[in-house]
């Protein structure tokens, strides 16, 4: 297995690349492309599961490591690695994969190929950015990551998909030029692009505060505005509404938190250290809004984008309190948040399918005439809102307690109260849809409830929120030697209590 | 010394010379019934062989040749390279797409392999007379072939404007070559670099060096020197302007190169800042401008002008940074510039039925494999990794970085994000779902035949190899840089050159 264990990043990084080109070649007759990118994804999900049966939770640092020069001048290293914090991230991107494919399955009808051969690619830029330890490369399939899904919203979006795409590549795009520039000083000053070496080049404090401030300044604007956080969520709400079903399941939110954790907070703790008051009042205040603009939003792709803003600054008040335990949660959080929100999206892309409208009011008493699907929607959506026993709950109490205990009280009943508002536009919007008297489009329709594919497919996830829910042992203890991984630890309280002194090791 | 004959320093020209002479005798002595469309393949193999030529040359030592008139070095071959692969690229891209029945085919491809000589020994030359006249014929052959679609009025026009402000940057040139020799009494390059700091009349020297920086900035499209560049690129047919945006460019950048860090490494902080405004303006007019056109064409040329905005960020490196990411720049520009323009003739054929963004919607349906390399290449001007539009840009803009040129690094990045405006808007257009209600198009299905096929796999191969394994290149930009900031040989023995009196104030 060892030679395995040397290669399988790169095998899953190369099988949905091959996977594209196979698709590109095949002709499109019977369905041909969607089985080959199923294989595909089924073959990296599987490739993926091979990383936390032989990821040792003894050793600390990166596991499963490639270090080859690349390019010469400058040094670009294809230097690939996880550590507790990215393996549960790989596996889930893994898993979001043949669901996408599946979402797809009727949903794309015309041009399948295209589809599928963006889909893969954009498979391989993410598992890229999870994997990449040298900042070149990381943001190389950073940027890569923009390219299929601004063409995907463009070519199947629902009602002007062009203008979307172009809100949301130019948002993620134009803040990736600072990123580029404080990448390109850290290199013009160190000689590396190396993510350790960097990392403890500048705790040492080898370069210069001032400069410093804005080159950490930069990290987090390109990051912010990936995730998105409250000013910066412009492009979300076009995104959710105008991307296909499979693409805005597999992007929301993971690779925006992801780089903060791994490069910002750990690239430049002290900075991000000063930076998270402020982070944690925007968090706050973008899970308020995030809540109230849902609750008032009449077309539920729109809704689903809110509440994800909601949802996902939360997470950012989990990374930016500086706790080990609401880091931990934030990263639990984001597993949870890309499981249920997968399934949501399909449930309503589901819907969409059937139904062909995204107005709110245009359902009505589906209940009846959908009963599996209206079952498995109530559970996700309860899954959602953090109902105990399901995986929502253990995330948000662990951000919320950690915040209360360690960071500030009024910030986590501010937040707390953005959970209520949550459960009240979920549960609205599952009244809404499901139960009341039966409309016109719902009884005009013959019902056709979901297929055994779906099930299939729908079945496992909502297990997996049960399992995730009740055993979150399976995953904490990986996560947490991630977060307490070295020397981010010294930059963290050991538990509720919060720290006032400066750390060691930055720059004083 | 003298080991090499002379011969063999300008044996790439000698073949392209050979081929255009054989192409217009030919083209002259057939009857007018017979198809001129082998004529393209014989200029294509010339070029080819030009090509082997050049990188036969790599194993020449480095020296000069004809008087200390041309040099054969490393950086001579970059270019020669470079330049014989667009000119190669081009002719096989014209070969299926000019029109059979067009008058004057054999005309066309001698014009472009006689551009190809101008275009090579400019990038050859160490003595600025000699960049005069290799600047002219290169200048004259682009002036005939901008106005090739004489049946159209804007072919003329492009022509006429091209040719009238061409002439007055070389005349800029030429002016500015005179003050050089006034101020040190030669225009041997090596020479001008000794005698420069020596110089007594340093007034007479700069002016000289600023005259020669606008005619040579007029040639690489950069503001404010850029006017003609949408008008010219909207007139003349898309396989020129495949050929006129890269090669006259790529060669106009080496004499750049060879200029400032040649003959004026000295003057660096008269140049420096000058090019460092040069460069800002370039970009952020050229992409301000770009965003606001509905012409593809038009767009793609203004575009043209942000990336040689890009380019000039490189010379603000330090020495051989500077240089190398200059040249690698030149080189991925125009792979995927090429490229791109291609597409476009393919997608338009020689008539433009196509000339609007608007009317590349649905394309990636229509046409998948054009729709996606168009895609690839508009991505590869966006700058996204992997492609070579990203490994040019960061190595020009961590030249800056190098050379503490922070700011222009920062500038260039977030013009590079408006760009991506314009590129994507063109990009999405071709991916969105073809308008139902609209009328069939009448334009005729493009196709692809094995010359612009072997014309566009040439060019993705050269935009990824580029983006993906850049090392090789790289290394040649970098011992071309090398070759360049080495200190200029000791005049040959033997070599006698006709000194004038020396003008000015001993």
């Amino acid at each position: 297995m060892n030679a395995l264990n040397d290669s399988i990043l790169t095998l899953i990084l190369l099988v949905p690349l091959a996977g594209a080109v196979l698709v590109a070649l095949v002709p499109d007759r019977a369905k041909l492309p969607n089985w080959l990118a199923l294989l595909t994804s089924l073959v990296t999900f599987g490739l993926t599961l091979h990383l936390p049966f032989h990821y040792d939770l003894a050793r600390n640092g990166f596991q499963f490591v490639v270090n080859k020069p690349w390019i010469e001048s400058p040094a670009i290293f294809y230097h690939v690695g996880i550590d507790g914090l990215s393996l549960w991230l790989v596996v889930l991107a893994g898993l979001l994969a043949p669901i996408g494919v599946l979402a797809s399955w009727n949903a794309i009808q015309s041009r399948r190929k295209v589809f599928f051969v963006l889909f893969l690619l954009q498979q391989t830029a993410m598992f890229g950015v999870f994997v990449s330890l040298d900042l070149m490369v990381y943001y190389g399939f950073w940027e890569l990551s923009l390219v299929p899904m601004a063409i995907l919203i463009a070519m199947y979006g629902r009602k002007d998909g062009p203008r979307a795409a172009l809100k949301f590549f130019l948002f993620t795009f134009i803040p990736s030029a600072p990123l580029l520039v404080a990448i390109l000083w850290l290199y013009a000053r160190t000689g590396s692009f190396d993510f350790t070496t960097l990392q403890t080049l500048i705790a040492y404090g080898q370069f210069p505060a001032g400069a410093l401030f804005w080159a950490a300044l930069a990290f987090l604007f390109a990051f912010a505005v990936k995730v998105p956080v409250f000013p910066l969520h412009g492009w979300l709400s076009d995104t959710y509404s105008e991307a296909p079903v499979a693409l805005a399941m597999v992007v929301a939110g993971k690779l925006g938190l992801y780089s903060m954790l791994r490069f910002h907070i750990g690239l430049f703790p002290v900075q991000a250290r000063a930076a998270s008051p402020y982070l944690i009042a925007l968090a706050v205040i973008g899970i308020l809004y995030g809540a109230c603009l849902a609750l008032v939003q009449r077309d539920f792709w729109k809704l689903i984008a809110f509440a994800a803003l909601s949802h996902l600054s939360l997470i950012v008040l989990g990374i930016y309190g500086f706790t080990v335990i609401g880091s931990t949660g934030a990263v639990y959080q984001i597993l949870s948040h890309g499981v249920v929100d997968g399934a949501l999206f399909f449930l309503l892309g589901v819907l969409y399918d059937r139904y062909a409208t995204s107005q709110i009011n245009a359902y009505g008493g589906l209940a009846a005439r959908l009963p599996s699907t209206a079952t498995l929607f109530v559970l996700t959506t309860l899954a959602m809102i953090g109902l105990p026993i399901l995986s929502g709950f253990v995330g948000e109490f662990l951000i919320l307690s950690s915040t209360f205990g360690g960071v500030s009280r009024g910030w986590a009943i501010a937040a707390s109260m953005g959970l209520i508002l949550g459960a009240a536009y979920m549960l609205w919007l599952v009244q809404r849809v499901f139960y009341g008297p039966q409309s016109e489009l719902v009884s005009s329709r013959p019902p056709d409830d979901l297929h055994v594919a779906e099930l299939a497919m729908l079945w496992p996830l909502a297990v997996l929120t049960l399992v995730m829910g009740v055993a979150p042992s399976i995953w904490l203890p990986t996560i947490e030697q991630g977060v307490r991984r070295p020397p981010l630890i010294t930059q963290y309280s050991p538990g509720f209590v919060t720290i006032t002194s400066i750390p060691q090791g930055g720059q004083r | 010394m003298n080991s090499v004959p002379d011969i063999f320093r300008i044996l790439p020209e000698v073949i392209l010379t050979l081929t255009g002479v054989a192409v217009m005798l030919i083209d002259a002595s057939l009857p007018s019934g017979i198809p001129r469309r082998p004529l393209g393949w014989v200029s294509a193999i010339g070029t080819t062989l030009a090509l082997w030529a050049s990188l036969w040359q790599l194993s020449l030592p480095q020296g000069t040749g004809f008087y200390s008139t041309v040099e054969t070095s490393a950086f001579t071959i970059f270019f020669h390279v470079l330049i014989c692969g667009i000119v190669l690229v081009t002719l096989l891209l014209s070969l299926d797409t000019l029109p059979e029945d067009s008058h004057h085919q054999g005309e066309y491809y001698a014009l472009i392999v006689f551009g190809a000589v101008g275009m090579c020994l400019l990038t050859g030359a160490v003595e600025l007379l000699v960049v005069f006249i290799a600047l002219e014929i290169s200048s004259i052959a682009t002036y005939v072939l901008a106005g090739f679609r004489k049946e159209t009025a804007r072919g003329p026009e492009a022509a006429i404007k091209y040719f009238l402000l061409g002439s007055f940057a070389t005349a800029f040139l030429l002016y500015g070559v005179a003050l050089i020799f006034g101020a040190t009494g030669t225009t041997q390059i090596y020479e001008i670099a000794h005698a420069a700091p020596l110089a007594l009349n340093r007034s007479l020297m700069l002016a000289g060096m600023a005259l020669m920086l606008v005619g040579i900035l007029f040639k690489v499209s950069a503001a404010p020197f850029h006017v003609w560049t949408p008008d010219v690129y909207e007139g003349s047919p898309s396989p020129v302007v495949a050929l006129m945006s890269t090669a006259p460019k790529a060669a106009a950048f080496a004499v750049l190169l060879r200029v400032v860090y040649e003959i004026f490494p000295t003057l660096r902080s008269v140049w420096s800042p000058l090019l460092w405004i040069v460069a800002v303006l370039s970009m952020t007019v050229g992409n301000l401008a770009a965003l606001r056109q509905q012409n593809v064409k038009r767009m793609l040329g203004y575009s043209s002008i942000a990336h040689a905005g890009y380019l000039l960020a490189a010379f603000a490196g330090l020495g051989t940074s500077g240089i190398a990411a200059a040249s690698f720049y030149t080189a991925a520009y125009a792979a995927m510039n090429v490229g791109i323009f291609a597409v476009i003739t393919v997608i338009g054929g020689y008539d433009e039925a196509m000339p609007m963004i608007d009317d590349y919607r649905g394309l990636l349906y229509r046409s998948p494999l054009l729709g996606g390399l168009l895609i690839f290449f508009l991505v590869s001007l966006v700058g996204i990794p992997f492609t070579g539009g990203f490994f040019g840009k960061f190595y020009s803009f961590s030249a800056a970085v190098g050379g503490s040129a922070i700011w222009l690094a920062i500038i260039g990045l977030l013009n590079s994000g408006l760009a991506a405006a314009y590129y994507l808007r063109l990009a999405l257009s071709t991916a969105q779902r073809p308008d139902e209600n609209a009328s069939p198009s009448t334009a005729p299905e493009p196709q692809v035949g094995v010359a612009v096929g072997a014309a566009l796999l040439l060019a993705v191969a050269a935009t990824l190899i580029l983006g993906i394994v850049p090392n090789d290149v790289l290394r040649a930009a970098e011992s071309g840089a090398h070759t360049l900031q080495a200190p200029p040989p000791q005049n040959e023995p033997g070599i006698v050159i006709e000194r004038l009196p020396k003008v000015g104030p001993e």
